[in-house]
């Protein structure tokens, strides 16, 4: 019963957990075979909320009560820093960096992945889901360790004056390193599930290899596509531990919006500190909003892509 | 039919060889590099000193622990999410994301001040004279919050598909509700649990920002070894740090196999089914 989809989208550390869920069959309808008994049902339903509610809910209203608790006039007025300013500015253009790049990996890394057979392809994805398990501060370190002044290209950095720690190209590169996967298992399990049919058929009817890149596959996964950006986004810009060790803490230099979070609540400044962290929870929702909207916009689509697949062979 | 119809294979394949081997495998071979100059003996002694072995209990007992309340609390809230219904359904579903979106500071300092003694949560504890912020207990809380979607998110699409066949089964042949769960339902379930635990545990061993701002940071009693070695590297201990990260990597390592093995077996398991 497991189709390519459920196979592919369980694989991997983050697949189940992170990717949309994939099961495209519709899900029967629950029948009450065996009945459950009252008792059962509320014992379940009691602890399951009240472990959300405890865990999920109260975490996240404390955020916006903590920027709000003081009014919105000193909500307003944690933005009128010129260091925090700088903190937006630099966590936008790390994201502008890493995000895309890791969006050009995704995509080449799901095209070989899902349209070649070869040697090495289930290894080759547990490579990439690697970044995943590795601990966030640890990704930074490996960074440290290759291009910090005591590390491997460390002199020869030097040697030219080229600062890639305690620096931007740095920031950028550990932000890089934990957002690696996330577009790339994406697209994987779901260029599985819709198959290269319609690519076949593209190639048969004459079209370029960038043409059918264009035209065909990427119309078929601009919704995973969409989610697997916006989230590698999410976590661009909230990463915290790699880019921590990597940043030096420049105050108005090197340091992202989590890093001015940490900075502001250690100074006792909590409204501010609150503030900067509903910014992130805001996009964090967004991000949410979004996978909801594309696992039903996909599914839709999934029953779309089998009268296209008709019409392509009427064509 | 023949292998390659599609064009691209060089071009995909070259690129994401060349950019996996630029962005991961060239710095991760780095960090073997340093460690190799430390030789084994240098590699023992600074990563089994007191405070490293007192920060590897804090980290993988607490990490265990976190992932199996997950393993109890997740089972309740995908049956939930799979069961019943009820007003909210599809924003609760959406709400188990939660703690990946959301970054671990933010995580963090909310846990933190929640947590602290005047705090909402912390107040109510405080009475019990229960102290959960800025001690281990902190650690705990916060590594159950960022362990949280992955069981419900593994067990969850299995529940929906198991067969309803074999509960009715179970039903007409005189099993009780009680008895249908235990010797149907959670065999069914258990490798997408373990699969699940293992995830929360692999997660929660590497966090650091949800943790450090409610853990209180005490060298021996709360300290975690993602922090360690941020400390030693703040000390320009680097080879002290790239010990401890490497005692990290190895574990993750061996997760990764663990969780890729469950994984096998959970398909194996559903696919499988009575046949």
């Amino acid at each position: 019963m497991v189709d390519g989809a459920a196979q592919f989208g369980g694989g991997g550390l983050m697949g189940a957990a992170l990717g949309m869920r994939r099961s495209y069959e519709a899900v029967a309808p629950h029948k009450e075979v065996l009945p459950e008994p009252l008792l059962a049902k509320l014992v379940i339903g009691g602890l399951g909320l009240a472990f959300l509610v405890l865990f999920l809910f109260i975490p996240l209203v404390a955020v916006f009560h903590g920027a709000l608790e003081k009014g919105w006039d000193l909500f307003l007025q944690s933005f009128d820093d010129p260091a925090g300013w700088h903190a937006i500015q630099l966590t936008l253009i790390v994201a502008a960096i890493a995000v895309p790049l890791n969006m050009v990996f995704g995509l080449a890394a799901a095209w070989a992945i899902t349209k070649f057979k070869f040697r090495g392809k289930s290894f080759l994805i547990t490579l990439i889901d690697l970044p995943f398990a590795v601990s966030p501060v640890v990704a930074g370190l490996i960074y440290v360790l290759l291009c910090g002044r005591q590390g491997w290209f460390g002199p020869w950095l030097l040697e030219h004056d080229i600062r890639i720690i305690f620096a931007l190209p740095g920031i950028v590169l550990a932000t890089i390193f934990v957002t690696f996967p996330f577009v790339a298992r994406e697209l994987i399990p779901l260029m599985q599930a819709q198959g290269n049919d319609e690519e076949f058929a593209a190639v048969t009817l004459g079209a370029g290899g960038w043409q059918t890149f264009w035209r065909v596959t990427l119309p078929k996964v601009k919704w995973g596509l969409l989610y697997g950006v916006i989230l590698c986004n999410a976590r661009a810009m909230g990463e915290f531990g790699a880019v921590s060790v990597v940043s030096g803490h420049i105050r108005g230099q090197t340091n992202t919006i989590p890093l001015h979070i940490e900075i502001l609540y250690n100074e006792y400044q909590a409204v501010a500190a609150f503030a900067f962290a509903a910014l992130l929870a805001l996009l964090a929702l967004v991000t949410l909003g979004v996978k909801t909207l594309v696992e039903t916009l996909s599914r839709g689509q999934f029953r779309g892509d089998a009268q296209l697949v008709i019409a392509a062979k009427e064509a | 039919m023949r292998r390659r119809i599609l064009p691209g294979f060089g071009l995909t394949l070259g690129f994401t060889l060349l950019y996996l081997g630029l962005i991961v495998l060239l710095p991760l071979s780095a960090t073997v590099w340093k460690t190799s100059s430390l030789g084994l003996e240098g590699f023992w002694e600074v990563a089994t000193t007191p405070r490293a072995l007192a920060s590897y209990r804090v980290t993988f007992g607490l990490s265990l622990l976190a992932a199996l309340v997950n393993g109890v609390f997740g089972v309740i809230v995908a049956w939930m999410l799979v069961r019943y219904e009820f007003p909210g359904k599809k924003l609760v579903d959406a709400m188990v994301d939660l703690p990946f979106a959301l970054p671990t500071a933010v995580a963090g300092i909310a846990l933190a001040t929640l947590y602290a003694p005047q705090g909402w949560l912390g107040r109510w504890f405080e009475e019990f004279g229960i102290k959960v912020a800025f001690t281990p207990a902190g650690i705990f809380v916060a590594l159950t919050f960022i362990g949280l979607p992955f069981v419900v998110r593994t067990v969850q699409p299995v529940l929906e598909q198991a067969e309803r066949e074999l509960e009715e089964a179970a039903a007409s042949l005189g099993a009780t509700w009680w008895q249908t769960v235990r010797r149907i339902i959670l065999p069914v379930l258990l490798p997408s649990i373990l699969t699940g635990v293992a995830m929360a545990f692999a997660r929660a061993i590497g966090e650091y920002g949800s943790v450090i701002f409610i853990a209180g940071n005490m060298p021996m009693i709360s300290e975690i070894t993602p922090l360690l070695i941020v400390i030693k590297l703040e000390q320009y201990d680097y080879a002290g740090a790239t010990a401890l990260a490497v005692v990290m990597l190895v574990a993750s390592f061996c997760l990764l196999l663990v969780i890729n093995t469950l994984q096998w077996w959970t398909a194996r398991r559903s696919s499988g089914g009575v046949a």
